[in-house]
């Protein structure tokens, strides 16, 4: 693979985990002209609103940004699925010239009219942040003829990552919590978030809570709902999954609310059950919660634990390649991939930080390439240099993978299965399994050369 | 009945669109173009989602590059970072086109850039660069359809060279279809006799085996001599009945520049469509149809006599693409189902003449034709309409799904199926194969509703 050429501006965000001190540049825009495998700040604020089934998500722009993300991601929801639909402005040359307002104030009130949501989230996208449309009057005064609340997200692709998208998704939530009452909210309650309910995630956890005796307030944004949201500062804690998402929202609700967090995970036997029993010390008063989370805990781990070890003994010894958005969700997939046996080869985020890939080489044997912003180039590279048996990322990573002859996993927002808590750790590791394990790999050239070194 | 302005429409939001931008239209032209490398100059948003949709329905990876703006580029002018992602674009893909396709965040600040790729050629005088081709494709002016056919038109506008005599060669301009069909249309000039350039022809990069290595740039398109060529053929067939009514196409320009004569027909499904290709290239390559063509025309021929009673007087859905709708309307009036409702996103303004033409008695027949049309508004007509099956791309699964009717998937996207890019519709074996898929969806509709479930059909 010396024929792959690596830019030089990016060799500081590579890494290869050894001898040399650690010193990887993150956080910066990606280079011009590179396969970015990056969204943009849209993308940010989509990926964190959009399981919020009642309400309504008008996308203020040319028909791209919303024909793109109708209905991609697999977030379940137990009522409304108005989340499932795909509006927009679907801005013409006229709007262009003469501005988008009046036609975004027609497209919203007819919208509302027509779909009587809880609530309206309206993204602006990067044309609209050029030809300076007030969106936020606008809401402000569709808010007021229509009663609900109508929230602008300051998405504008170009003015930053992805991130910086969580973070003005954070702030339109923010607007909604505090609204609601929070009588009658039990005190051995949280919010769940960072939580998009993927093929029914936010159900498993919600579920373990429950046992536990925890009250859930709200899931934001994962099956959510308007009204669970205004009343989520009733809530005694917030538990923050992920590192980037929505930690910006459980900081502001500290500082308001004065509600404390925590961040979890719930990938993973080890990461799932660190969370749940964080959570029950939390609320050390109620002892009762301890006990009764080890023994949900016990009795989870033992159900999976035989089929786990058996596909542990098929898979065990594979190699795997990750490469996700948030670093956080790498640490637990390489605790996760190290329960089955195997061995992490490559890691690399879209939107760590330093801290995270501290953390991560920290994780890491030697040998492991760190990537950050990696590209199409850099992932085939190294994933062929390493041996990978097993890709995990999302639908872009997918077909690098296949083309090389390596099985893969989607850990996107686009799977339809839940792959967290403990049921979550059984449909991964089946997952896994059944591409790492199957025949159709040994015709892939990649393998059938390596075979025949191999073989004399 | 047949039309419908924007200015009626009952909704002002798109709700469900049943189009895509233009830009995406632009880089899968650059896909089909050997050792092209697409750039969509505006915010990194644009390209990965337009990757990532690519991607869903090909199953191949795409290489989209971009040049990535920020908050200070979209203030202050795109030039410079349109020329460091060519620079690096050169470096990491060695290409040997970059095609450069606007968004509408370059469109809308005004970002002069044939001027900024002037600059950055005269900056490269000296060393071995590679031509860039750029193509305006602002999504508030068209969808991906004018995306597409405006790189085409941007790609022999500035390439094709005239030459004297004129090559033996024909410039063949199939649309927005399938890699296979791109290989069978390949294969039928073949079978004349005809050296064909297709433009684009996708047909290997965006369908081929697994690799040993990454292709930088995946192997096979249009080799860059043929699209320089392209000035010098013997004539060029333009396929798509609402893209032969356009003013400018890559085939007039053509024309209009080096006299290359232009044959523009509709996409060719059903057999009088697809006749009309074949006499075309009869009358280019001045040879017959070939038998083996013949014998394919006469089993579909074949077929129809078999499934006639199955099909006639079924009522059908159709959506996607103009070219595509106006295509199946044609062969589907051909084999006695009813188009009830023809409808695309696409607003040209063609679509509703192509259909009358097609059905001169289309009011009593209840056609409704919907231009400019989202789903919602679709499915309105289609609950209206009562079909008996849908037949376009996978978004439509939605709506087939409420409905309680079948979708028969055709065109693009289709990414809730696997095979999207060997699905054929084009030429007597396209048609046979949609014929089939048509015959045998109704019957299967027959069977489970009978409450007799009968295992001879
Ligand atoms: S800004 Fe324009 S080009 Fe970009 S995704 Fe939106 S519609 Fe497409
Ligand atoms: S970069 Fe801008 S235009 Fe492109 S998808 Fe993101 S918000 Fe839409």
């Amino acid at each position: 693979m010396a024929s792959i050429p690596i830019l030089k501006e990016r060799e500081k965000q590579i890494h290869r985990k050894g001898a040399q001190p650690f010193s990887l540049t993150c956080g910066q825009h990606s280079l011009a002209g590179v396969v970015s495998q990056r969204a943009c700040v849209f993308c940010g604020s989509r990926v964190v609103l959009y399981p919020i089934a009642d309400a309504l998500h008008l996308i203020h722009g040319p028909v791209g940004c919303a024909a793109y993300t109708w209905d991609i991601r697999g977030a379940l929801s137990s009522g409304p699925e108005l989340h499932r639909l795909s509006f927009t402005t679907d801005l013409r040359e006229k709007d262009v010239i003469f501005g988008g307002e009046k036609k975004l104030q027609r497209a919203l009130t007819e919208l509302i009219d027509a779909y009587q949501p809880r609530a309206a989230f309206v993204y602006s996208t990067c044309i609209v942040g050029i030809i300076g449309d007030d969106v936020a009057a606008v809401c402000r005064q569709v808010a007021r003829e229509k009663g609900i609340p109508v929230l602008p997200v300051h998405s504008e692709g170009f003015k930053g990552t992805k991130k910086d998208g969580y973070k003005a998704a954070c702030e339109a939530l923010f607007q909604l919590v505090g609204q609601g009452q929070v009588d009658r909210i039990d005190p051995c309650s949280i919010n769940i978030l960072g939580e998009f309910n993927i093929g029914g995630e936010a159900w498993i956890i919600k579920s373990y809570y429950e046992k536990m005796g925890v009250a859930v307030v709200a899931t934001m944004t994962g099956d959510g709902r308007v009204d669970a949201i205004r009343r989520s500062h009733g809530a005694a804690l917030n538990v923050v999954q992920c590192s980037g998402a929505m930690t910006t929202l459980a900081e502001m609700m500290q500082e308001r609310y004065g509600i404390p967090y925590i961040r979890a995970s719930y990938f993973g036997l080890e990461d799932t059950s660190k969370a749940l029993y964080d959570v029950a010390a939390h609320f050390a008063g109620n002892p009762e919660i301890m006990t009764r989370t080890q023994s949900l805990v016990r009795e989870e781990i033992s159900a999976i634990t035989p089929e786990l070890q058996q596909i542990k003994a098929a898979v065990s010894g594979k190699r795997a390649a990750i490469y996700v958005g948030g670093a956080f969700k790498a640490f637990s997939l390489i605790k996760a991939l190290r329960y089955l046996g195997m061995d992490v080869v490559l890691v690399g985020s879209q939107t760590g930080n330093d801290a995270d890939y501290q953390t991560l080489r920290e994780m890491c044997d030697d040998g492991t390439i760190i990537l950050d912003d990696a590209n199409p180039l850099e992932l085939s590279k190294y994933i062929i240099e390493k041996g990978a048996d097993l890709f995990i990322g999302g639908v872009k990573e997918r077909p690098i993978a296949y083309k090389m002859g390596i099985g893969f996993c989607d850990h996107n927002h686009e799977r339809k299965i839940p792959l967290a808590g403990y049921e979550g750790m059984l449909h991964f590791a089946r997952e896994v399994y059944r591409s790492v394990t199957s025949p159709v790999w040994r015709f892939a050239p990649t393998r059938a050369a390596a075979a025949k070194e191999v073989s004399p | 009945m047949i039309g419908s302005s924007p200015e009626n429409r009952p909704f002002t939001a798109t709700r469900n669109a049943c189009k895509l931008c233009t830009p995406l239209g632009a880089a899968l032209v650059f896909k089909g173009i050997r050792g092209a490398v697409p750039l969509l100059h505006g915010s990194q948003g644009c390209a990965t989602y337009i990757r990532r949709y690519l991607i869903s329905h090909y199953r191949e990876p795409i290489d989209i590059a971009c040049s990535n703006f920020s908050e200070q580029t979209a203030i202050f002018g795109g030039g410079a970072n349109l020329k460091i992602a060519l620079d690096n674009i050169r470096r990491q893909y060695d290409p040997e086109l970059i095609g450069v396709a606007t968004t509408c965040l370059s469109e809308t600040i005004g970002d002069d850039v044939p001027m900024f790729i002037r600059e950055y050629r005269e900056s490269c005088e000296g060393q071995d660069s590679p031509p860039v081709v750029h193509v305006a494709t602002p999504s508030y002016q068209g969808t991906h359809m004018q995306g597409f056919h405006a790189a085409l038109r941007a790609l022999v506008g500035q390439l094709a060279e005239g030459g004297s005599p004129p090559g033996r060669h024909l410039n063949l301009f199939p649309g927005m279809v399938s890699p296979a069909d791109l290989r069978h249309l390949g294969e039928i000039c073949a079978d004349f006799g005809l050296p064909a350039v297709l433009l684009p022809d996708y047909a290997d990069t965006l369908d081929g085996p697994l690799w040993t290595e990454y292709q930088r740039i995946p192997e096979g398109g249009t080799p860059m001599a043929a699209v320089r060529s392209s000035g010098s053929a013997r004539a060029s067939l333009e396929l798509g009945a609402v893209l032969a009514r356009e003013k400018e196409t890559a085939a007039t320009f053509l024309q209009r520049t080096f006299q290359v004569p232009c044959h523009r027909l509709g996409l060719p499904v059903g057999i009088d469509a697809t006749d009309r290709m074949f006499a075309a290239l009869a009358e280019i390559s001045g040879r017959p149809t070939p038998q083996k063509h013949l014998r394919e025309r006469g089993r579909l021929i074949d077929s129809y006599a078999d499934g006639h009673k199955y099909v006639m007087d079924a009522r059908a859905v159709v959506f996607g693409e103009e070219d595509l709708v106006a295509g199946l309307a044609g062969f589907l009036a051909e084999i006695g189902v009813v188009p009830v409702v023809c409808a695309s996103g696409g607003r040209s303004g063609h679509l509703a003449a192509c259909i009358a033409e097609r059905f001169p008695d289309h009011s009593q027949k209840g056609i409704q034709v919907l231009s400019d049309a989202d789903f919602v508004a679709i499915e309105a007509a289609a609950r209206e309409a009562q079909p008996d099956f849908l037949i376009g791309n996978s978004k439509g699964y939605s709506m087939a799904r409420r409905l309680g009717k079948p979708l028969i998937r055709v065109g693009f996207p289709v990414h809730d199926r696997l095979g999207g890019a060997r699905l054929l519709h084009l030429g007597y074996r396209g048609s046979q194969q949609l014929f089939d898929r048509i015959a045998n969806t109704l019957m299967a509709a027959g069977q489970s509703a009978s409450p007799v479930g009968y295992t001879y059909i």
